[in-house]
């Protein structure tokens, strides 16, 4: 199972990287958010995947699942989702002031 | 009642929220502003003194023990960088008042502040690497926010790049800690440091510990420096200054802290990689700073030379050498917050960025010529001003560690940082005014004040090291001697 997600993790890096390498911003932005769960699938992973119960001090304190990585992407998601979402207003400003979303042409703006 | 320790970070919070709703009233948002910079630097204050009496206190949120809660750990060092970063947004917030736009300010410019400043201390004070995380981002999201403010087509253009670079630094970062978490299965600093002791730190941990390089190389600008200088000129004065003085020390921070808390045991390879990143950044700083003629740029680039020079300390690792690192964190901050409030104003003063376009501002604005004199000759490290501490120790680690590479081209630095600095000032400073009396800008009050308060600072600290001196030697010895901080946090009473 963990080696089924790891491989899952990298093809998501791969899509990443190659709408990263992009000239077109919604692409990039895009590409920024697929690297975070990328990310979070990986800090899930490395806790362990195994089916176990819930963290409660009970009858079989053995068999539980590791809480933390589920508390970590929890912050996790929330701060990558408020990081697009700015990502995506700027972009869309920027589009509005320029009249361009190719981050070639945007290169050395100089308005001074 | 070690709840207090959570001050320096709840109060500029509760502050930044508090302000949003009274977005209206400017003067309102001031008086408060500046109420509750006084509190968290009085509270840090407060912190430092109780260090001193009681050693490194550690406050665990909701009770949970660690290493299974997230805490707050205040020792001499984090603390000392709490209190500079709260009076340099003080003094900066003074700067602001004067300078920025009556629509800026009612654009959310105070609460943005406060929550930077609340990442800022929050990043200093955690002991828990995820928790670390979290406050960057917290610091990053209001940086971003910041630095897009006012919306000139060179924002926006500059904050893409800013904040496509750290959204990349920021997964590096949460690939790093899913690495070692997955490795020593903890995230409180002092029990990591326990486990990798206990396994050693073998070619995975290292590696690991080089992910988390590149990801505070990237926020302090140490080599991998290249988004800086365009973000750090384009925003508005202030907040160019707020961002010089605070955000790439975050970085710094964080690096001192991993690398002599956690990953000490090969220096071999990580200490001579930062070594090697640090001649890189003082070479390439040098080479930024002469090369520009915006005044904004040769500033940025000033910021980046001295983060390779604070690195020494690191690099080196002696007693004197992590004392002289933190004399010149502070000094560093002070006077970054200086220059680049100076720049700001020249910019105003004459509505021109380069400095073969100015001449002769010394006999229209005598305060800011001979402030920026002061500002060169301390960030130079001229005693007895504020850099020359600082400079001395590390120096002095430096030849203790048989470093002379390292000190040949940090104390060569030195002379590149003057010259460029010295461009300015013969430049702008000197020769035949462009400025005629009828059209010359009077200078504001509110614009002067803090930036001789800033001077104040930096020929404060270079005059009374010695006000300073006992929390520095504690500072260094935690950082000297990461059992100080274990015992502290591990073992240490509630």
């Amino acid at each position: 199972m963990e080696t089924l997600i790891t491989l899952l993790v990298g093809v998501l890096v791969t899509i990443a990287v190659y709408l990263l390498l992009s000239k077109n911003m919604i692409r990039v932005i895009l590409g920024t958010a697929i690297l975070s769960h990328a990310i979070h699938l990986l800090i899930l992973t490395m806790g362990g995947l195994k089916k176990g119960g819930v963290p409660l001090i009970g009858d079989e304190p053995a068999s539980y699942t590791d809480a933390l990585p589920q508390a970590l992407i929890l912050t996790a998601i929330v701060i990558s989702f408020a990081v697009t979402a700015f990502l995506l207003v700027l972009a869309y400003r920027t589009y509005k002031e320029t009249g361009s979303d190719n981050l070639d042409t945007l290169r050395g703006v100089n308005d001074e | 009642m070690n709840n207090f320790l959570v001050m320096p970070m709840v109060a500029p919070l509760l502050t930044g929220i508090i302000l949003i709703f009274l977005r209206t009233n400017v003067m309102l948002q001031r008086i408060l502003a500046m109420v509750s910079i006084v509190l968290t630097a009085g509270a840090s204050v407060y912190i430092l003194e109780r260090i001193q009496l009681e050693g490194i206190l550690r406050l665990d949120f909701g009770g949970w023990l660690p290493p299974y809660g997230i805490l707050f750990v205040a020792d001499s060092f984090s603390t000392l960088l709490v209190l500079t970063s709260s009076i340099v947004t003080g003094i900066v917030l003074l700067y602001s008042f004067a300078s920025t736009a009556r629509a800026e300010e009612k654009m959310f410019y105070y609460p943005f502040i406060f929550l930077l400043l609340a990442g800022v201390n929050g990043s200093f004070l955690t002991g828990d690497i995820f928790n670390l995380f979290v406050c960057f981002e917290v610091m990053l999201l209001s940086s971003y926010a910041l630095i897009t403010l006012g919306g000139r087509k060179v924002q926006l253009v500059e904050s893409i790049k800013y904040i496509s670079i750290n959204v990349l630094s920021s997964w590096f970062f949460l690939l790093a800690i899913a690495y070692l978490y997955g490795a020593v299965g903890t995230l409180n600093m002092a029990h990591l440091s326990v486990r990798v002791a206990e396994v050693g730190q073998g070619p995975l941990l290292t590696v690991i510990s080089l992910i988390f390089l590149i990801v505070f190389s990237l926020k302090a600008g140490l080599l991998l420096y290249f988004w800086l200088p365009g973000s750090y000129s384009s925003p508005p004065t202030a907040v160019a200054a707020l961002f010089g003085a605070l955000l790439t020390k975050v970085g710094i921070y964080a690096m001192f802290r991993v690398f002599t808390l956690i990953f000490y045991h090969e220096p071999g390879v990580t200490h001579t990689l930062i070594g090697v990143m640090a001649i890189l950044t003082m070479i390439g700083g040098s080479i930024g700073a002469l090369a520009f003629q915006d005044i904004r740029q040769i500033v940025s680039y000033n910021v980046i030379i001295s983060v390779g020079f604070i690195l020494i300390g690191l690099v080196v690792s002696t007693d004197s050498a992590f004392q002289g690192a933190v004399y010149y964190l502070i000094h560093d901050m002070i006077s970054k917050a200086l220059l680049f409030l100076l720049a700001g104003t020249m910019i105003y003063l004459t509505g021109k960025a380069k400095i073969e376009e100015m001449s002769g501002l010394i006999r229209n604005y005598p305060i800011v010529g001979w402030l920026f004199f002061i500002t060169m000759l301390a960030i130079a490290g001229i005693p007895p001003l504020s850099g020359f501490i600082g400079k001395v120790l590390i120096g002095q680690g430096a030849i203790e560690a048989k470093a002379y590479v390292l000190l040949g081209v940090g104390f060569l630095s030195s002379i590149f940082v003057l010259y460029s600095l010295l461009r300015i000032f013969l430049n702008s400073f000197w020769g035949e005014t462009i400025i005629s009396e009828d059209e010359e800008r009077p200078l504001k009050k509110g614009m002067a004040i803090p930036v001789v308060l800033l001077g104040i600072l930096t020929v404060l600290l270079g005059f009374g090291p010695e006000l300073l001196a006992p929390y520095v030697s504690d500072a260094a010895n935690t950082l000297a001697n990461p059992e100080v901080y274990i015992e502290a946090v591990m073992n240490g009473k509630e």
